[in-house]
């Protein structure tokens, strides 16, 4: 293998995952010469990105897999609502808007679009899916890097960058376990969030953190935006705060992906290690509540709680990875799941006591609500009843983090208000420039090609 | 936890497990039939997991495309998975039983056969002597060629039509409509599922790269096997209806469909196995591999003789290369319903029961 010590690159890109590859083809389709630096061996590159399976996409009619018409403004209102108003809106606009050329170009990149999975139909107007899922669209953009020239090492986790007077002057790596000094001209750092990294999780949520399961890579450990925060970098979104859902209990601990998900909690009654409820299961679609849960699971004792359905309610929601605990009476589910009998029986009891008579109606708000418990269950109550019973656990499953380096239009990262010189970053390490909070999905990869493809093009045209 | 690995799971157990893990994935839905299939159940029995894996051609692209392929705890390889499932039902449906095995994991077994049917065929010239014909009927006579090959075609014929036969059963198919007919046609003619969704082509011989030199490959392969078949057929036909025995001038309907068929053969037969030695194993059944390989070669070999044999008219050579080229359509027939021949009969009960199962969700 050549070395890539010892030669100036023109374009040094930092990370192996969607922003880093649009990044790096943008730049080599110029002609300069770029190297890729991925921390990951070849087996898991892509980072979170080889998780996905879509990206939303505006677009003015129907448009390759994509139905109907997405237009900006609807866009905007639903990125309005996930986040709260916390995001800056002319970043914002401009990702919308920019976000109708990718997909074509994302075509002439080697990316295979399909029609919306089954179980997501709801989803295909808004959001184009990968044909095979994230892994095959880092696969076909690892093909095109390496037709346009693209140099890429696996195995290199970048330690350090050094900036010297708003420059970037080059870089620390261990590539291969060798430490390797590399020189660029311009860098464009695509290395993700930090919630691969346990400790600052801890530091920024608590102890409690200890317990969270990783839903995507390993890799994703903030090392370069530590580096850059400790050197000034201008940051954004909250340190404190990350994406959390419900996943099954029983998941990896890193990379258990798309299939841990469960979406069997409108369906049941949740209680924690004591066998308490803690949270109305019925508050809305399920689509719009799973990313609370994470929360509200890691509020409760070990961070663990256990969702109860009964065989009215198994084949209502997607299959799971792992099958169900499954008993034919209460306690003796309560004692497979290691839960207290006695006090699940009575805390089940209370909820069927509480059901009201209705129609149930599994696929909209049916108002079937419970009468007189705290908290209640404000739709698709129905007593657990019917054996068999079937109980999963439930663990916070981090997705990414917030915190990030503030950028401008064109990808720019800035230290104490002032742009740096040839430095550009995107994807995760800055979609809190837009994403203060929430999430909207699809979203992510969305942030990831527009600024990618925006920092490869300045990076290149910066070194021209 | 269930998703402990343990080496004890047989081909079908192993399947199920990344079944039901692609189950609550369902990324790869738009690359071929298997997926929507499955994806329409919630539990999987075994006759299930014989039906998904004949519908998987192996063209890899489920598995490049998966995050979960190990070194991932997963450990996700649905095309070898599928690959030993098919393995294993086609030994189980064929018969007689004892051969099942035998030639479809098993090259030299093939290769054996190759040599046993060409010793046969050039003992029937030495035994049967020069009849009065012309060309290569004068190394074998009409009548001794209709003797030795109406049994030789016929029978593997019954024999795969038994094991179709026991398929349906397993997979528990209905009363075939004349529309899932069609539809199972029109995929298996289209190769529809050969062509990877959305995605233009199989991931095999160049890693996850896209590409459509498999399916070419394939194609040149069956409309040669039909060329010759039909060439073949029209000399029967020419023969007994219009009372006109070969040999047949090259403006004839035999030859006509005969040489390109040949080309085709040969040159799809070459093609598929440079693939075959470029893709990799771990991806198929791996015990499977050397029969597959003989049984290409055996194909394109019928090819590849046939030709020669017709390149050879007027030589001293016809003799010698007739009892080849008989031999390796003899080997060929007679392997027919034990090797991997048998896929073609095997897929198309898969894709009218799929289509079947199609109709029934609406
Ligand atoms: C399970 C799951 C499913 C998701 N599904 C979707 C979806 O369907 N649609 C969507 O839009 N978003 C989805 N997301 C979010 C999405 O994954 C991210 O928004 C997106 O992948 C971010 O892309 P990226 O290139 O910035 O980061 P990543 O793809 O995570 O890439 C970061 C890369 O940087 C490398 N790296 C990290 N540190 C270093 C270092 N120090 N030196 C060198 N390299 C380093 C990593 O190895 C990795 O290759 C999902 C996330 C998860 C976890
Ligand atoms: S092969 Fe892998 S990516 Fe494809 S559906 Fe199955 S689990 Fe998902
Ligand atoms: S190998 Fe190809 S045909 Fe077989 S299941 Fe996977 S995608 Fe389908």
């Amino acid at each position: 293998m050549t070395r890539v010590d010892g030669i100036t690159w023109d374009v040094v890109v930092v990370g192996g995952g969607n922003a880093a590859l649009c990044a790096a083809i943008e730049a080599a389709e110029t002609g300069a010469r770029v190297l890729m630096l991925e921390a990951a061996p070849k087996t898991y590159r892509g980072g979170n990105s080889r998780h996905t399976r879509n990206f939303r996409c505006m677009h003015h009619g129907p448009l390759s897999v994509l139905t109907g018409s997405y237009e900006e403004d609807e866009y905007f209102d639903d990125l309005i609502r996930v986040t709260k108003g916390k995001t800056d809106e002319d970043l914002a606009r401009m990702t919308i808007r920019d976000s109708e050329a990718c997909l074509p170009w994302m075509e002439r990149h080697g990316v295979a679009f399909q029609p919306s999975l089954s179980g997501t139909l709801s989803l295909s107007r808004t959001n184009a899916f990968f044909l095979g899922g994230g892994k095959a669209l880092v696969n076909a953009y690892y093909n095109t890097a390496e037709d346009l020239g693209v140099t890429v090492r696996y195995e290199a986790e970048v330690t350090h960058v050094t900036v010297e007077g708003g420059r970037f002057q080059g870089l620390d790596a261990r590539i291969g376990g060798q430490d390797v000094r590399i020189e660029g001209r311009a860098l464009v750092l695509a290395s993700g969030g930090f919630q691969a990294d346990i400790d600052w999780l801890a530091d920024a949520w608590g102890p409690a953190a200890r317990n969270f399961l990783i839903r995507g890579t390993p890799y994703n450990r903030g090392v370069l935006l530590r580096d850059m925060l400790d050197q000034g970098a201008d940051s954004v979104g909250d340190p404190t705060q990350c994406h959390a859902v419900a996943i099954d209990g029983r998941s990896p601990k890193f990379d258990g992906g798309i299939v841990t998900r469960l979406d069997c909690v409108p369906f049941s009654v949740v209680v924690n290690r004591d066998g308490d409820r803690f949270y109305d299961e019925g508050e809305d679609v399920w689509p719009k509540r799973y990313a609370i849960w994470g929360r509200l699971v890691a509020a409760q004792p070990d961070q663990v709680a256990y969702s109860i359905i009964d065989s009215k309610s198994i084949n209502l929601f997607m299959p799971s990875v792992f099958p169900p605990e499954k008993a034919d009476t209460i306690e003796g589910l309560a004692q497979k799941l290691g839960l207290p009998g006695n006090k699940l029986r009575e805390t089940v009891d209370a909820f069927n006591a509480a059901c009201r008579a209705g129609t149930f109606h599994p696929t909209e708000l049916d108002g079937l609500a419970t009468e007189g418990i705290t908290p209640p269950k404000t739709n698709w109550a129905r007593p657990i009843t019917e054996p068999p019973f079937y109980g999963y656990s439930l663990r916070p499953g981090v997705t990414f983090t917030y915190l990030g380096l503030r950028v401008d239009r064109t990808a720019r990262v800035s230290a104490g208000g002032a742009r740096l010189h040839n430095i550009w970053a995107a994807g995760e390490i800055m979609a809190g420039s837009i994403l203060g909070e929430g999430y909207l999905a699809g979203f992510g990869m969305t942030i990831g090609t527009v600024f990618g493809r925006i920092a490869g093009q300045e990076a290149a045209a910066h070194v021209a | 936890m269930s998703l402990d690995i343990t080496p004890t799971l047989t081909a079908t157990e192993e399947a199920r497990r990344q079944v039901e893990i692609c189950n609550a994935c369902r990324y790869c839905e738009g690359y071929c039939a298997v997926f929507p299939a499955a994806f329409a159940e919630r539990e999987f029995a075994d006759a299930d997991i014989t039906q998904l894996a004949s519908l998987c051609h192996n063209c890899r692209g489920c598995y490049y495309a998966c995050q979960y392929t190990d070194p991932h705890e997963f450990a996700l390889n649905l095309p070898a998975a599928l690959a030993e499932v098919r393995v294993e039902s086609w030994a189980r449906f064929a018969w007689p039983g004892p051969f099942a095995r035998l030639f479809q994991t098993n090259g030299v077994a093939l290769a054996a056969a190759l040599v046993v049917g060409t010793a046969l065929i050039f003992a029937a010239i030495r035994a049967l002597g020069t009849g009065a014909g012309d060309g290569f009927y004068a190394y074998l006579s009409h009548s001794a060629m209709v003797a030795i090959f109406a049994p030789a075609f016929l029978f593997p014929l019954l024999a795969l039509a038994v094991g179709v036969r026991r398929y349906w059963a397993e997979v528990g198919g209905a009363r075939v409509a004349w529309a899932d007919l069609k539809a199972a046609l029109v995929d298996a003619g289209r190769m529809r599922n050969l062509s990877g969704g959305a995605a233009e082509g199989c991931n095999y011989e160049k890693g996850d790269r896209y590409s459509v030199a498999r399916k070419h490959a394939h194609h040149a392969v069956v409309w040669g096997f039909l060329l010759c078949f039909a060439s073949t057929s029209s000399g029967t036909v020419l023969h007994y209806l219009f009372d006109m025995p070969a040999p047949y001038p090259f403006l004839s309907l035999p030859k006509l469909l005969g040489v390109p068929g040949g080309l085709l053969l040969t040159v799809g037969a070459v093609g598929l196995a440079v693939l075959k030695l470029k893709a990799d194993r771990a991806l198929g059944a791996a015990g499977a591999w050397g029969g597959e390989m003989a049984f290409v070669i055996l194909l394109g070999l019928t090819g590849l003789t046939g030709l020669m044999l017709y390149a050879a008219t007027g030589t001293g050579l016809v003799g010698p290369l007739l009892a080849l080229h008989l031999g390796t359509v003899l080997a060929f027939f007679v392997t027919l319903p034990y090797s991997k021949m048998a896929h073609a009969a095997y897929r198309l009960a898969a894709l009218t029961r799929d289509a079947q199962q199609r109709r029934a969700r609406g």
